[in-house]
């Protein structure tokens, strides 16, 4: 469980931030997105991960912690929103500059 | 019902309820939507004018959302800091939405939900009692603020915009890292209990909760601009349309603060082993900002990229200072923190209006123009204000003062800022203030040192423009524009005239940062606080 979630989050990260640093706008906005993903696991995993357990207070069956959770939504519905605006952005420098590279004009061959 | 105990919501509630009433309104409704912003955006004023008073006693205003206990509730605290930084944010924006009536606020949509928008992340940011929260309203001022950038569109924004959108939201994913990984390691988010938890953290856990720190300071850093973190900054702030530039005089100011509260708060005397962590990265990363913004100030070609540096040369500085933490010190660099603000904010306008009658700054808001129909401008001219006449001597005395502000020389604000940022490094040379004499001698150099290179800058571009501009076009200004310019010195002027009063409060919320038993009790009250050692 701990090996897996470890796996993805560093495989999430590599990824995102190999992409984060291409020339092109669409691999910038899905380098920021898949290190959200990853942000947003390891936020989860901050709370301690537990199988099986809700994350309220009952009685002998121990709970899970639920602030994190309540962490991690708030991160993903922040993240989608700054993502889409991302978006137009990235449409409209791409409808004024005619080219997707981030600085708006191809570098030279 | 108490409304004074409701007092600290305000901030927050207000440009809450106000955008939300403006966005449902279209663009034909544009005089209402003015009238709510002003009205709101003073509501402001006054409530940040009451908050500073109540804080100026020492009372620290907690205010728990839905009345539960505090480590549990969330909290927002109105201390003097707090409410300083709530003052300068309202003064600021009520003359940046003022000069924005003239013609700014018609160049694009939503203009004015979104202003209100940032000023609720703002004073959100300001006031918040936790870290997860800080994100919140960091992320809230942050969205409206690239909404803002763009406004008026063109492809210089649009361009520079995207940059700084990718930035910081890269920096907004650190900041959650950090916010995650203390919560992982101290189990909770609230600042007050924290500065309680922290020196009673397992060596073992130590270091994952030092990284999180680190994590959370280069997030901090980030948005306050420091160097290698900034160079989204020069771009954003010279393309952004001027009243939004000098709104963005303000957020830059929020890294220093957020720096100030959070590192200060946690990492202070009191933090155990984990007391000055990071220290020398902050001191390192402000003067390394400083002589950055130093060296830009003087290559600078456009006076809005002249007024972008200097608000890294004035991030730098503040940054130093802070990170050399002792009392004096941080007292007198929140004085001048304020008086910086205010004269970036009144130099970015002063720089359109100065711009306005030459060729490259017509080509953006022609730009802009085209994109958003031109149809009003003509029909409105005159019709806001009327133009006013000596205009280039108006334009030329404002500038001067700014340049004053700025350069911090005699007789302005400016001046008693940096003195007494000079009279506080002289006073910490003293053994006893554990200040290494080569650090304080750098920094009375480089306080110098910037103060001259902006002398010099501010020098060229007032003589190329106002004494012998290459073509002498006299800038149509109306007086609706020249007025919150005027304010702005005026607040500076305020602030040299009160410079007693004014630097008593710096220097006590100063103090109030370096020993926070006041803030930490009056989050977490006494009888609470024995369940938290466990």
């Amino acid at each position: 469980m701990e090996l897996v979630l470890t796996i993805a989050i560093g495989v999430l990260t590599g990824s995102g931030i190999w992409l984060l640093l291409r020339p092109r706008t669409f691999q910038v906005i899905i380098g920021l997105s898949l290190l959200s993903y990853a942000v947003n696991l390891f936020i989860f995993a901050m709370g301690r991960l537990a199988v099986d357990v809700a994350p309220v207070l009952e009685d002998g069956t121990g709970n899970s912690d639920p602030l994190p959770q309540a962490l991690v939504l708030t991160a993903i519905v922040i993240g989608f929103a700054t993502t889409a605006l991302f978006l137009v952005v990235l449409l409209a420098n791409r409808g004024f500059s005619g080219t997707d590279h981030v600085d708006g004009r191809e570098p030279p061959p | 019902m108490n409304l004074a105990a409701h007092l600290v919501m305000l901030p927050v509630l207000l440009p809450l309820v106000a955008a939300a009433l403006m966005l449902p309104l279209g663009e034909r409704r544009r005089p209402l939507k003015v009238m709510l912003n002003l009205a709101s955006t003073l509501a402001l004023v006054a409530v940040a004018v009451a908050l500073a008073m109540r804080a100026g006693t020492g009372a620290v205003d907690v205010y728990r959302l839905g009345d539960w206990p505090a480590p549990f509730a969330i909290v927002l605290v109105a201390d003097r800091l707090a409410a300083l930084m709530l003052l300068a944010t309202s003064v600021l924006a009520f003359c940046s939405l003022l000069f924005s009536l003239a013609r700014w606020h018609r160049v694009g949509v939503h203009f004015h939900p979104l202003f209100q928008f940032l000023l609720m992340g703002l004073n959100g940011a300001f006031l918040t009692g936790d870290l997860f929260n800080l994100f919140v309203f960091f992320e809230v001022l942050l969205v409206a603020s690239y909404g803002l950038a763009l406004h008026g569109s063109g492809s210089r924004r649009v361009q520079a915009g995207m940059h700084y959108i990718a930035v910081n939201l890269a920096a907004s994913l650190l900041f959650l890292l950090g916010v995650s990984l203390i919560y992982g390691v101290a189990g909770t988010l609230n600042m007050a209990d924290l500065a309680l938890r922290i020196p009673a953290i397992a060596p073992a856990d130590r270091p994952l909760l030092e990284a999180g720190a680190a994590l959370l300071g280069t997030a901090f850093l980030t948005k306050a601009a420091a160097w290698p973190l900034g160079f989204w900054l020069e771009d954003t702030y010279a393309a952004a349309s001027a009243p939004v530039a000098a709104l963005f005089a303000i957020m830059s100011k929020l890294g220093v603060y957020a720096i100030a509260r959070v590192w200060l708060l946690l990492f202070g005397v009191a933090a155990g082993p984990s007391a000055g962590l990071g220290a020398d990265w902050l001191l390192a990363a402000g003067i390394a900002t400083l002589v950055f913004g130093m060296l830009g100030v003087l290559a600078a070609q456009e006076m809005a990229r002249l007024a972008a540096n200097s608000v890294l040369v004035s991030s730098g500085l503040l940054i130093a200072m802070i990170a050399v933490g002792n009392a004096e010190v941080i007292g007198a660099a929140f004085y001048y923190l304020v008086v910086s603000t205010f004269a970036l904010g009144a130099f970015f306008l002063l720089v359109e209006l100065a711009d306005r009658g030459r060729s490259a700054a017509a080509d953006i808001l022609a730009v802009t123009r085209e994109a958003f129909g031109e149809d009003e401008d003509e029909a409105d001219d005159g019709e806001v204000g009327v133009a006013i006449p000596a205009t280039m001597a108006l334009l030329g005395l404002a500038f001067l003062a700014c340049a004053l502000l700025l350069a911090g020389l005699p007789p302005l604000a400016g001046f008693i800022g940096k003195f007494m940022l000079l009279d506080a490094l002289f006073a910490a040379l003293t053994p006893a203030a554990g200040l290494a004499p080569a650090v304080a001698w750098l920094l009375l150099a480089l306080l110098l040192l910037s103060s001259f290179a902006t002398l010099i800058a501010m020098s060229r571009a007032g003589l190329n423009r106002f004494w012998a501009p290459l073509e002498p076009r006299v800038p149509r200004v109306r007086i609706i524009e020249m007025v919150p310019v005027a304010l702005l010195l005026a607040a500076c002027a305020v602030l040299t005239v009160a410079a007693g009063p004014a630097l008593d409060y710096a220097g006590a919320a100063a103090r109030a940062l370096i020993a926070p038993q006041d803030y930490v009790e009056g989050v977490l009250p006494p009888p609470a606080t024995p369940e938290v050692a466990p």
